[in-house]
């Protein structure tokens, strides 16, 4: 890829537009997984601290890779402000990924809290990217409260059922002038890739990776599987006919009779 | 009595640093909230539990 391709986020560049999940795997795997997908911005969560582990995750990232702290366990916007807080408190800079749900079956964003907590974050001063429901108005609400991109969902969280929501992200993607990232549902390399061709500015994908046979390599495949659907939108995918066939060879010279 | 963690504990009187060191807390790796506030880590010596105080304990752990 081109250098001169980046992701910017609040101001902060990126050369990879593959965002890391941490959850559900070995805190060993962390370094293979960063370095194989390349990823420059990895996403943990805020929970209570134990006394009985002594690993902590910040020993297993590499240096370099920028923190993006979500919101998980938030249930409404005030609870998001409050974990957001925190993670900054934790000393890993201004980066947050807001991820609000009153849902624990389908693990859906609340789309109008997620609105106010990322009004009173970004005042805050923080870089905000939430996580949301593939709804214009909520998008638009959005990059008036102050979203440094937007994450629309690609399907339920963890179901690795890939771009469900396809046509909605596009319209994002059309409409919206901030960084898209498509994020949660996306379970194969192929999947990241279609997002990327749609124009999409980034993926971010943790169960794909965690549930694989092979970790480490399926984090290889997602770097580049996001890096030729990048490639393929920058160079202008070819056109779609409605009808008929067109031949890839010239119609003139048949050897005939 | 004060809540650590979402538990009752005889911890009135202690600081902050030393609610961290007798219960195996990393005080590098961790943020505290007393009564939903932070507390910057300048003040852990001087921070004093008082009975109902609550407080929370947090670090980074993997996620999505």
């Amino acid at each position: 890829m081109e250098n001169n391709d980046k992701l910017v986020i609040g101001g902060r560049e990126f050369n990879s537009r593959f965002i890391l999940g941490s959850g559900k795997y070995s805190l060993s795997l962390i370094k293979a997984a960063v370095e194989n997908a390349g990823a420059e911005l990895i996403t943990l969560a805020v929970r209570r601290a134990n006394t009985k582990e002594h690993e902590n995750i910040l020993d297993h990232i590499p240096e370099g890779v920028t923190l993006l702290p979500n919101t998980s366990g938030a249930r409404n916007a005030e609870e998001a402000v409050r974990i957001a807080r925190l993670a900054r408190e934790l000393g890993c800079g201004d980066f947050v990924k807001i991820e609000i749900m009153r849902d624990t079956k389908y693990l859906l964003p609340d789309n109008a809290e997620t609105i106010k907590a990322t009004e009173i974050l970004a005042n805050e001063g923080f870089i905000v990217m939430p996580y949301m429901y593939p709804d214009l108005n909520t998008a638009r609400d959005l990059v008036n409260a102050g979203a440094a991109s937007v994450m629309p969902l690609a399907s339920p969280i963890g179901s690795n059922k890939g771009l469900a929501t396809r046509d909605f992200i596009q319209i994002l993607i059309d409409e919206i002038d901030l960084p898209i990232i498509v994020d949660a549902g996306i379970g194969r390399p192929s999947q990241a890739c279609e997002a990327m061709e749609m124009g999409a500015a980034a993926v971010m994908s943790n169960t794909a990776l965690a549930t694989a046979g092979d970790l480490p390599m399926m984090a290889d495949a997602f770097r580049k599987a996001v890096e030729a659907g990048r490639q393929a939108y920058l160079s202008g995918l070819g056109r779609v006919l409605v009808r008929g066939a067109s031949p890839s060879d010239t119609l003139t010279g048949f050897i005939r009779d | 009595m004060v809540k650590l963690n979402g538990e009752q504990r005889e911890l009135s009187g202690k600081t902050v640093t030393e609610i961290l060191n007798e219960n195996g807390y990393d005080p590098k790796r961790v943020a505290v909230e007393l009564n939903l506030e932070i507390v910057p880590k300048s003040q852990y010596d001087s921070m004093i539990l008082k009975d109902g105080d609550s407080v929370e304990v947090v670090s980074f752990v993997g996620g999505g």
